[in-house]
């Protein structure tokens, strides 16, 4: 799901007054751009682009589904390639990618470059023939700044494919740091904690917690990223994988566990749904809206990911000692840190040497750090990210979370499940789930579910 | 098709057509189906209403509360217009608006000219096989467009003509032509024989014919198809995806305003100002010509 990988601006206004840690460009590079476009390109020390060649009158083409206001920040780190090497790079953003990359794939009409925000969509790409291996330079850089897991997401059959991209962070709960201040709560720092502290709230009369999971044709969504961070936390990584890969069927006592201790909060009328209703009501609010009632203090605790910060409104100070903020939903005990998260990959479809220059250029902590200093709510899991470059407080903590060598990061399972699964029947059982169906029945519809 | 007969003064009965017409004006005036009409009118228009009130608020307001809330404390604002037409970040509106153009007029003409001529042979020129090959057309209809998309693609892949507009122009004409022929054809079967009989005693040939006789008398059949097509075009969002790809070269308003709500949705506000933008245009095709589009609506349905 596009719905939960990337990180939005909060305001694409904001961008301007970011003060640069690079000097601002100078030279227009025959764009058309206004005044205020230009002064956003950062200017580059050309001598790191020198690998790279003269590419004068190349174009490499990039389809992707991040569209406005994201995308700014994307063509704007892309500046320092073009200005160095005189490529020019085309984006295309589309709403509907995730389908018409497939289209365009299987027509012979690829892209030179797709920004893919799911592994399992990765696969499908690859098994149309027409996307090509990784340079090896790309691999290397790889190898240098990601984990080994990152680059196992992006290898189908033992080839790897494409450099990740960004990278956002699930595992958070949000909050409200004044609240927490003046009733004297703690951030938990396991998961009994977080029950003694829902309890705490919920013996003042107030319900802690606020959900929502309506979201379209994906509702229900938002139950697989709580159920997929309670399988992590109660049983741990290694069986988390064989749970994603079915090696252990989804409907095995371990995986109805999680899913019960999901139910724990979501499910308990004490709890939920703060603000905004009963347990039914979880079902019909927009994902958008759920956390909302923690600014009204009707609400205490929200698990969403990083990127809910855009849905505050203007004004909101998302901030540790501001309005809003998210702390890190705790793994069973102090000692174990699962993080569970999304991220895109840049996957090619032409080994012509430009777009292997500009892959290139996309694998390096140089792109990174201009990505991250243009961008406002983004941040990768590239260890040459260099904190300082993130603006605002909850893209550091998720890139202190990233970058923490305690954590062990989680790719998003029901992104790497097969379609019928990870984009079908996870969401809607779950979303029955919630309207009152049992746990067992859940688990057993989904196995059923499962392609054979 | 009434006026077409009446102006051509040909053998049609007037007495018959108009006592119908009266009987049937009689049974349409009674006070209740007014009143059923203007119910069904105010229904029909309130959810556009709606949109165009919306379009008006601030992004708070639209977000937090309903349009209809908006008559107990009205502020009016031009922020969403604004921020629809010039889109920080991205281009605005304004030059999907050309592209669309650029892609409707020619995704207009193209199968207008290709279909009559082809409605013309089928009508009037006798040659072996005629009614299976008009059959054979009419079924194509039946073809969803889906299907087609990606087979076509490859071919354009192959003729190197793809993220060009040729693309676009190719598919809406191949989509529109078997309905076009189809129309056209009946409206000239409509046409008396006496007439094109008369023209060939007088030495006319089938260019002469087509040029001088038919194509006046079919001027609104032609307008009615337009207008069609036209909207049809305007609105379309799955050919321009597939054949345009997303880029803001030969991507159409509708391609744009799909994605004007940003990568999670969060700018939704914008959407009720991008789409009343959008709508000016068919608006105005719709109002210039909308004496034929009734009467198109009525070809379809009474032929065949």
């Amino acid at each position: 799901m596009r719905l939960r990988v990337t990180t939005p601006n909060l305001t694409a206004a904001s961008v301007g007054a970011l003060s640069l840690t690079l000097v601002l460009a100078g030279c227009g590079g025959g764009s058309t751009d206004s005044d205020d476009r230009a002064a956003n390109a950062p200017k580059v020390d050309c001598t790191q682009f020198t690998q790279y060649g003269d590419l004068k009158g190349k174009t490499i083409t990039v389809y992707t589904g991040i569209v406005t206001p994201e995308d700014k920040a994307y063509t704007d780190s892309y500046k320092p390639f073009e200005e160095c090497t005189g490529a020019t790079v085309k984006y295309e953003g589309d709403k509907a990618f995730e389908t018409q990359i497939l289209v365009r794939a299987k027509a012979g009409n690829p892209p030179d470059l797709a920004i893919v925000p799911q592994p399992g969509l990765l696969r499908q790409l690859v098994e149309t023939g027409r996307a090509v291996e990784a340079p090896a330079e790309v691999a290397a850089n790889v190898d240098k700044f990601w984990g080994a897991d990152w680059k196992a997401y992006a290898t189908v059959d033992g080839k790897f494919y494409g450099a990740p991209s960004g990278a956002s962070i699930k595992s958070l709960v949000w909050y409200s740091p004044s609240e927490f201040k003046d009733n004297g709560y703690e951030v938990p720092k396991t998961l009994d904690q977080l029950i003694q502290l829902s309890d705490k709230i919920a013996a003042t009369g107030k319900k802690p917690w606020c959900a929502g999971i309506s979201s379209g044709e994906a509702t229900g969504w938002p139950i697989t990223d709580w159920m997929e961070d309670m399988m992590l936390r109660l049983h741990g990584p290694e069986t988390y994988d064989k749970w994603v890969n079915h090696e252990i069927p989804f409907n095995s006592p371990e995986s109805a566990a999680a899913l019960d201790e999901v139910g724990k909060y979501l499910k308990n009328a004490d709890y939920v749904n703060g603000g905004l209703g009963d347990v039914k009501s979880i079902a019909t609010t927009t994902f958008q809206d759920a956390g909302l009632p923690i600014l009204e203090g009707t609400c205490s605790l929200h698990r969403q990911a990083s990127f809910y910060a855009a849905n505050f409104p203007a004004g909101t100070r998302v901030a540790e000692d501001g309005d809003v903020f998210a702390f890190y939903l705790p793994g069973k005990d102090e000692s174990a840190k699962p993080l569970l998260g999304g991220g895109e990959f840049n996957l090619a479809f032409s080994d012509r040497p430009e777009v292997k220059a500009f892959q290139t250029y996309l694998s390096t902590d140089t792109w990174a750090n201009i990505k991250a200093s243009v961008s406002q709510g983004w941040v990768t899991a590239n260890k040459g990210l260099d904190v300082s470059n993130v603006s605002n407080s909850i893209d550091k903590l998720a890139a202190e979370l990233l970058a923490d060598p305690n954590s062990v990061f989680r790719f998003d399972g029901s992104d790497q499940m097969p379609g019928a699964v990870g984009s079908n029947a996870f969401w809607k059982q779950s979303t029955s789930w919630i309207t009152g169906q049992s746990t067992k029945q859940t688990v057993d519809n989904i196995e059923a579910a499962w392609p054979k | 098709m009434t006026a077409t007969d009446t102006s051509l003064s040909t053998t049609t009965p007037v007495t018959k057509g108009s006592g119908i017409s009266a009987r049937a004006r009689k049974r349409l005036t009674s006070p209740w189906a007014s009143l059923a009409a203007v119910v069904i009118a105010v229904l029909w228009t309130l959810p556009t209403f709606g949109l165009a009130v919306s379009s008006l608020r601030p992004e708070r307001e639209i977000k937090t509360t309903g349009w209809w809330t908006f008559f107990r404390d009205p502020t009016i604002t031009l922020d969403n217009y604004r921020a629809v037409l010039s889109a920080e970040g991205s281009e605005g509106l304004g030059s999907f608006f050309v592209n669309s153009f650029v892609i409707t007029i020619p995704s207009v003409i193209i199968p207008i000219c290709l279909a009559l001529l082809a409605a013309y042979a089928f009508a009037w020129i006798r040659f072996p096989g005629r009614s299976v090959l008009f059959v054979a057309v009419f079924a194509l209809q039946i073809v969803p467009i889906q299907v087609t998309l990606i087979p076509l693609l490859t071919l354009y892949v192959k003729a190197d003509i793809v993220g060009s507009f040729w693309t676009i122009w190719l598919s809406h004409s191949i989509f529109a032509l078997p309905l076009a022929i189809f129309l056209l054809h009946n409206f000239m079967r409509d046409i008396p024989p006496g007439l094109l009989e008369a023209a060939r005693i007088d030495g006319a040939g089938h260019r002469q014919i087509f040029f001088r006789v038919l194509l006046p008398l079919l001027t609104p059949a032609v307008a009615a198809f337009a207008i069609f097509q036209f909207l049809w075009v305007w609105n379309d969002l799955l050919v321009a995806l597939t054949f345009a790809g997303g880029g803001s070269e030969v991507a159409p308003i509708t391609v744009a305003l799909a994605n004007l709500s940003g990568t999670r949705g969060t700018a939704w506000h914008l959407l009720s100002a991008g789409a009343f933008v959008s709508i000016i245009v068919p608006v105005v095709v719709f109002l210039l010509l909308q004496r034929y589009f009734v009467r198109g609506l009525l070809a379809g349905g009474l032929k065949g």
